[in-house]
């Protein structure tokens, strides 16, 4: 049963193969096995998704069917709020925090049949490449054990590829729905930069933060996405603009369709067990017609410096909230009022979610404004005119998703730099506000274990329904999204 | 603060800045802090490279401008759920240590 995409699962259900009592219980069966090992999940929704998986079976006997997702199993990443279901963001700050309402994602999947078995691991405020910066722990990858699911959805990402759940909600400001989905192996889309409402999904850098959907394959992304896009008049950064029908184009031919390779993306420094999953990728759209051509993006080096002065300035500011008054963590026997919140904060935030506060509140401080927060938002111009040049020519960008496959736990915590340089592709068309996909399109052998290899294409902005359909396409012809870690 | 880049951060910066950040910082670890905001301000100053004088920052991706709503009441009172949440209420009102002697 767990080896099925969302949408065989519902050809399923409306077959009446199995109830959707069976299949979350499956699924619930799945997490109990598997979840001490993984750590992907920080709490279970079970019996309330039980209770709504019954109440789904009921209203499917009487022909009452609320939505294209009705009865199916989904898990919300920590950093969506959740209506009497504690929503930590990975981090101690929020350990006991039981929001009062729900995201506007988590209101809209509810509303088209989805039934949550719980909240996904992430790094602290979504502040992380690997995962390991969660309070709650690190999450471990499902292809290696010993190896990182990526980050910041990297409980998402371990939960789908083991099969723990069919899909989730993911959240991506420098990759961080992209880059998990390529070291575990799954689709993941981040949508235009305003496509998805962002109420209710706590602020990290909100001229950068996007939710999108994770699953095994594109073809659930878009019947996620269906549900997931739409103006909302509660989000001030919602785009007014009516949503397509993501599934409905998922058929159309790719023929003819012109994508751009980045001479800057395939130089030297490419992992070689990257590039050639991806030469075999470009070989397999080939056949389906697809046209490639050489562009530059001569800028896309300086967008790692300018994420970490855009992203850390604008966490400083989002994250100044928590005060340790209105809710959160507040410290023991405050002595005055400067002391409660700087030893709120202290005690509250970990020790990237701190180095980032801090680096944002030197680079927007009087005297350095303008020599880093000002110069990277002019970098942040330059790169997204590389990009409208770029689609002049072509109606895709074909890439890597990451530098390397999953690295090893621990392999780079030391330097953050270091870590910070694993964004270098994906963080890109969060500057611009551009819509990309990551694609499972290989495999490589590493200290025995088999490793995925993720394909990223970049589209134009509002491009979401033709990458959702070029990626279907792709995987019509291929079978790297069904592989299932051993 | 002095208008310097030079991407090194000395320990009273670190100190400066933990405090305009609300956040304490244990004296054993001011020194890791400079040293880590020092690297990331270093792979910052890469940005010098390329002459920005003439380039417009960038405001917004798609270059929307902000909405304005109706001005009429759109959210109910709630006050009683989002206190329940709050580490100390009394009344109505949040509590925090005093702030006049």
């Amino acid at each position: 049963m767990h080896t099925l995409s969302l949408a065989a699962m519902r050809t399923a259900l409306d077959g009446g193969e199995f109830s959707s009592v069976e299949l979350c219980q499956h699924f619930i069966d799945r997490i109990k096995q598997q979840n001490e090992q993984l750590n992907a999940f920080v709490c279970t929704t079970e019996e309330q998704a039980l209770r709504d998986a019954r109440e789904a079976d009921q209203k499917r006997a009487s022909g009452d069917i609320s939505g294209a997702l009705h009865g199916l199993p989904i898990a919300h990443k920590d950093i969506f709020c959740t209506d009497g279901v504690t929503t930590t963001c990975g981090s101690r700050m929020l350990q006991d925090f039981v929001p009062p309402y729900n995201a506007t994602v988590v209101e809209k999947l509810k509303a088209a049949g989805a039934i949550c078995l719980g909240k996904t691991n992430m790094d602290e405020f979504a502040m992380g490449s690997s995962n390991e910066n969660s309070y709650f722990g690190a999450v471990r990858n499902p292809w290696d054990n010993n190896r990182v699911p990526g980050g910041s959805s990297g409980g998402s990402a371990a939960a789908v590829a083991g099969r723990l759940v069919p899909a989730c909600t993911g959240t991506d400001t420098g990759g961080s729905i992209r880059q998990p989905a390529a070291f575990c192996g799954i689709t993941g889309l981040k949508p235009t930069y305003g496509r998805v409402s962002r109420y209710g999904m706590i602020a990290f850098a909100s001229s950068l933060d996007q939710g999108g959907p994770m699953a095994t394959t594109a073809e659930d992304c878009a019947l996620l996405l269906n549900e997931m896009a739409g103006f909302d008049e509660r989000d001030s950064t919602s785009i007014e603009r009516d949503k397509d029908d993501y599934v409905s184009s998922l058929g159309n031919s790719v023929k003819g369709i012109k994508v751009g390779l980045p001479r800057q993306y395939f130089d030297a420094g490419l992992d070689a067990s990257i590039e050639a999953g991806l030469q075999q990728a470009i070989k397999e759209l080939e056949k389906l017609g697809v046209e490639f051509i050489e562009i530059d993006l001569a800028n896309q080096h300086l967008s790692v410096p300018a994420y970490y002065i855009v992203a850390p300035a604008e966490c400083s500011s989002n994250l100044a909230r928590f005060d340790g008054v209105r809710y959160g963590h507040r410290c023991d026997n405050p002595q005055d009022l400067e002391d409660l919140y700087k030893r709120s904060r202290a005690e509250g935030f970990g020790r990237e979610v701190k180095r980032r506060i801090l680096v944002g509140t030197y680079a927007l401080s009087a005297g350095y404004y303008d020599a880093y927060y000002l110069k990277a938002q002019k970098i942040r111009s330059l790169i997204s005119q590389d990009f409208s040049q770029a689609f002049e020519q072509v109606d895709f960008i074909l890439g890597p998703t990451t530098p390397s496959p999953a690295f090893k736990i621990g392999e780079k915590t030391g330097d953050p730099v270091e870590m910070y340089l694993n964004d270098i592709f994906t963080i890109p068309a969060n500057l611009a506000g551009l819509p990309g996909i990551s694609v499972p399109c290989g495999e490589v052998q590493s200290d025995g274990a088999s490793l995925p290899v993720g394909m990223q294409l970049i589209g134009n902005y509002f491009d979401e329904a033709r990458l959702l359909n070029i990626a279907h396409q792709y995987q019509k012809v291929t079978d790297w999204h069904t592989r299932i870690p051993a | 603060m002095a208008d310097e880049t030079d991407g090194t951060v000395g320990n009273d910066i670190v100190e400066q800045v933990a405090h305009l950040a609300r956040i304490q910082i244990d004296p054993d670890s001011v020194a890791n802090y400079a040293a880590e905001m020092s690297g990331v301000l270093q792979l910052a100053a890469q940005m010098d490279e390329v002459d920005t004088s003439s380039v417009e920052p960038m405001a917004h991706p798609t270059h929307a401008v902000q909405r304005l709503r109706e001005d009429v009441v759109t959210e109910t009172d709630r006050r009683d759920a989002f206190q329940r949440i709050a580490p100390s209420t009394e009344n109505g009102y949040y509590l925090v240590p005093p702030v006049i002697e």
